[in-house]
């Protein structure tokens, strides 16, 4: 439990940071809207619903400003380069974009939900009170609209018995809004669901950008003002407290009371989404104009396994260890940006990615470079974009183990650290043998002396954990992981039994690479 | 987009609208919304919807992960033959499905991603794919170490098997024409630049 802590105690702050600030903006909003005596007239016909579905609205302006942010790799890049004084647990959070991006899509699924519910009884409620000939107040303030005809005059947007709750839907702005951006949502969602998001990519990549469509139908979701409330005037000269009860005497002309004068809530959702939206419009127009610039490809090779290696060479591009970038081929889709990870080493002189065949696109990809006699296609690049893999040298053991086409990331930084011998100064430093294990000189962190002894098959995890816990006593490991999920639950496991809970002896920290 | 089995998206949909149908179901029904009873159909029907959707169907390429606990659905589903099979079948089932929940407002927002829902099983049967159900294997058990077996003898790039059976000198003619570096390439590379 302790070793838990240790790991992920920034995640927990920040997580139960973002869940209190939901709670409480859902609480603040219910309350108004419950006490207020703007809405004892609207309270009147709807209840409690009224609260529920302005609360609920509240939490997700909130939660649909915040989606935005975890997707814009450039501005997260930056903050890794800027933070890079920053404790490494800071900068691991960075790591967590998409995790933090598909809890707030289920936060918003969830207000969704309530909602629709709510408003489902709001409109419920209005249609009743609308046919209702009781007499009673609800029904008064229903036909408010018809003895004037102006516009402060209504509070029930249902302006005739005969009207039903789908024609009031269909005939406002924030009921045929309503319905195309929740479906557009459920969209994203069953297309995104992470079965259909690693098999068929594409599915998932084009009907994702329908966020758009969601963005503008927010937008001007609340325009129409259908949420009514007492105008400030009428409060003041025909308070709730005093006059509601005497709603009977309204109509006449020497009642102290006089109708009650609404307005229409103005739209609020903008300011919210406002800001992100912005800063997501620059990041895409960044990462358009980065894949604009010229890549010059200088080498292609094919591997067995059906893996393609592209060096290339891009002005101005500068890469560290394990980062990735995104590559298009238009001449294949014009639409379409895979992530690959940088395997070659800062050192070199050109970058290189490793594309195994998963799909259509690599697969048209690898063929469009097989062709020996028509010219090679042309590729943009975006990136380079930060991961774990950066932190690799600020520890000093560092454990990598790539399964499969994981091995990208680390097999950059085997280059980077071939390279640094090479160019270094000779601090003897013996490694074991086994995966990269290595001794860093914490001052400067280059190292010497690698002796690389590949073993072959699965390793037996609680071995390779034990036998570096006692090797390195005191140290700080990070154990860097690319490849599957049930890799990652073992070591994960092991990174929990092995470190002490000294924190002065053996530390394991698990870090997992994800797209 | 060649190799996408539209079904499978399609199935994520058609199981996300039979979730909806039944809280807009519930919602009307429980509230007692003018017209509820086309919220009672709108249960039953996503009741229908869900039980049918939820055992996934095979993939034709690569392996296909299950849902949780679906093989006791499989089996039943596998019973109801064309109806299940088919994917043409299906769609004008959800669509036939959908339309009635369309008239009351509650119950809408099941009925268009239904529909949508229909439209994406059309596109997959048009690209002739079917449900196969999947079966069950036996589990096997990871032997711990079992994996571990001799190094190869020769270094990477290691050619497959077959290409192994040639003579050596080839190997070492071409190796030895290439430039040394990290990198030596069994086969001639190509620099081009764009």
């Amino acid at each position: 439990m302790g070793n838990w802590v240790i790991n992920y105690w920034l995640s927990v702050l920040f997580l139960a940071t973002w869940l209190g600030l939901n709670v409480f903006l859902f609480v603040h909003a219910f309350l108004s809207y419950e006490k207020a005596d703007k809405y004892f007239y609207t309270r009147e016909i709807l209840g409690s619903a009224l609260a529920w579905a302005r609360a609920s609205a509240r939490c997700l302006n909130f939660n649909s400003m915040l989606i935005l942010l975890p997707v814009c790799r450039n501005l997260l890049s930056f903050l890794r380069g800027t933070c890079s004084f920053c404790r490494r647990s800071l900068r691991k959070q960075l790591d967590h974009n998409l995790t933090f991006h598909k809890l707030v899509a289920y936060m918003i699924c969830l207000h969704t939900a309530i909602h629709i519910i709510a408003h489902l009884f709001n409109f419920e409620h209005y249609s009743r009170s609308r046919q209702a000939t009781d007499g009673s107040l609800a029904s008064i303030l229903s036909t408010l609209s018809q003895q004037e005809k102006d516009e402060d005059s209504w509070l029930n947007p249902i302006q005739s018995p005969n009207m039903t709750v789908e024609h009031v839907t269909f005939t406002s702005i924030a009921g045929v809004t309503g319905v195309i951006i929740t479906i557009a949502l459920v969209l994203m969602v069953t297309s995104a669901m992470e079965f259909i998001r690693r098999s068929y990519f594409e599915v998932f990549w084009y009907t994702h950008h329908i966020f758009i469509i969601y963005f503008i139908g927010l937008g001007i979701h609340g325009i129409g003002g259908i949420v009514r409330g007492q105008t400030e005037e009428s409060l003041n000269d025909s308070h709730p407290h005093r006059c509601a009860e005497f709603f009977k005497q309204w109509d006449n002309h020497d009642s102290y009371c006089k109708h009650p004068r609404f307005e229409g809530l103005p739209a609020e959702s903008w300011k919210w989404i406002l800001a992100t939206g912005i800063l997501y419009i620059f990041e895409r127009i960044l990462r358009f104009y980065r894949s604009k610039q010229k890549v010059v490809i200088t080498k292609v090779v094919k591997h067995p396994s059906n893996v393609l290696e592209l060096q290339m060479s891009k002005r101005g591009f500068s890469m560290e260890v394990g980062q990735y970038i995104f590559v298009n081929c238009p001449s294949i889709s014009y639409l379409e940006w895979h992530p690959f990870t940088l395997t070659s080493a800062p050192e070199e002189d050109f970058f290189s990615i490793h594309i195994r065949a998963v799909g259509d696109w690599t697969e048209s990809l690898i063929r469009a470079f097989e062709q020996k006699h028509s010219p090679m296609p042309r590729i943009e690049v975006d990136g380079p974009f930060g991961t774990v893999s950066e932190d690799v040298f600020q520890y000093e053991v560092a454990v990598l183990v790539g399964a499969g086409i994981g091995v990208t990331p680390f097999a950059s930084i085997l280059k980077s650290i071939w390279y640094k011998f090479w160019h270094a100064d000779h601090n003897l430093k013996t490694q074991t043998a086994g995966h990269a294990t290595l001794n860093f000189d914490k001052a400067t962190d280059i190292l010497t002396g690698l002796k690389q002894k590949t073993s072959f098959g699965r390793p037996m995890w609680d071995n390779e954990f034990s036998t570096i816990a006692n090797a390195h006593p005191k140290s700080v490991v990070g154990v860097f992981l690319c490849g599957p999920q049930t890799l990652a639950k073992s070591l994960s496991k092991c990174c929990h039994q092995y470190s002490s809970l000294d924190p002065r002896k053996v530390q394991f920290y698990f870090n997992k690479e994800n797209f | 987009m060649g190799q996408i089995e539209w079904a499978m998206w399609a199935n994520e949909q058609a199981l996300a609208s039979g979730l909806i149908l039944i809280t807009g179901g519930i919602v009307a029904t429980a509230g007692q919304f003018t017209k509820w009873g086309f919220g009672a159909y709108s249960i039953a029907a996503g009741v229908f919807v869900c039980l049918l959707e939820y055992p996934r169907g095979k993939r034709r390429k690569g392996s296909t992960m299950e849902r949780c606990g679906q093989k006791y659905l499989t089996r039943v589903v596998k019973v109801l033959g064309p109806l299940s099979k088919n994917y043409y079948v299906r769609a004008v089932l959800h669509l036939g499905l959908a339309v009635p929940a369309g008239f009351l407002l509650a119950t809408l927002l099941g009925t268009a991603c239904l529909a949508i829902a229909s439209s994406i099983y059309l596109l997959a049967a048009f690209h002739g794919e079917q449900w196969t159900p999947i079966e069950s294997k036996p589990k096997e058990r990871p032997q711990v170490g079992g994996t571990i077996k001799q190094p190869p003898s020769n270094p990477p790039p290691r050619p497959p098997a077959e290409a192994r059976k040639k003579p050596s000198e080839e190997e070492a003619a071409a190796s030895a024409a290439v430039s040394g570096g990290p990198q030596e390439n069994p086969v001639l590379v190509v620099d081009e630049v764009v």
